[in-house]
């Protein structure tokens, strides 16, 4: 059932959400899939990005995560939910979080997986600190979306 | 009693403090032990406050075994 996984080395987002269904899922059971795949850009506000690190607070984190699995589960008729997401540092060009959500019908599956990076992105403890030049600092709030 | 302080990211660096204990003779309320974690440093609006790894306002009372956590803005995703 529902899984999260927190990885402080790069992965796979496409390997990690086969991985999931092949281990989890009934062939048959789902008709949808949808999946939303997070990657560090070389750019933020304007500004060059060298190199990402990622903080996070061990058990709030994954607690929060769960949380926001169970409440997508409730409100969305879905058959399972998946989340990963990257701690420690991060490079250019690499995935930092990968959700998925598979359900009998599309509009359950879409809706629950905006559901899920929205509530990560306000409620799980990460927060990013960049690099630009030899200059870092932490970023203060996330983009809009 | 004993209860566990936390920070992370900008609000650790800026305390210079990751962890402490707070010893008490009482439950505390979330805004108690920050400003006695903290020597009553102010308290930014932004601030996020969690007990036991839930999400928690600043009223809200922390008693002995608990563990409070301050932050600035998540930035996860």
């Amino acid at each position: 059932m529902m899984a999260i996984s927190l990885h402080d080395a790069p992965f796979n987002p496409w390997a990690l959400i086969t991985q999931h269904q092949d281990t989890h899922l009934a062939p048959g059971s789902y008709g949808a899939t949808a999946s939303f795949v997070g990657t560090m850009r070389d750019f933020n506000e304007g500004q060059s990005v060298t190199t990402l690190f990622l903080e996070h607070y061990p058990g709030m984190t994954e607690k929060q995560l769960h949380l926001i699995q169970d409440e997508a589960v409730k409100k969305w008729e879905v058959l399972d939910v998946f989340i990963a997401h990257r701690i420690g540092e991060v490079s250019i060009a690499e995935p930092i979080v990968v959700t998925a959500v598979w359900a009998p019908h599309r509009a359950a599956a879409f809706e629950a997986n905006r559901f899920l990076m929205e509530a990560l992105k306000t409620r799980a403890p990460f927060w990013k600190k960049e690099t630009h030049a030899n200059k870092s600092r932490w970023v203060d709030q996330n983009t809009p979306g | 009693m004993t209860i566990t302080v936390k920070f992370f990211a900008s609000l650790r660096e800026s305390l210079n403090m990751s962890q402490i204990e707070l010893e008490s003779d009482g439950p505390l309320s979330v805004r108690q032990v920050w400003m006695s974690a903290t020597h009553n440093a102010p308290f930014a609006p932004n601030t996020l406050c969690a007990i036991n790894h839930e999400h928690a306002n600043i009223e809200q009372q922390a008693v002995n075994g608990d563990e409070v956590a301050f932050f600035p803005p998540v930035t996860g995703g």
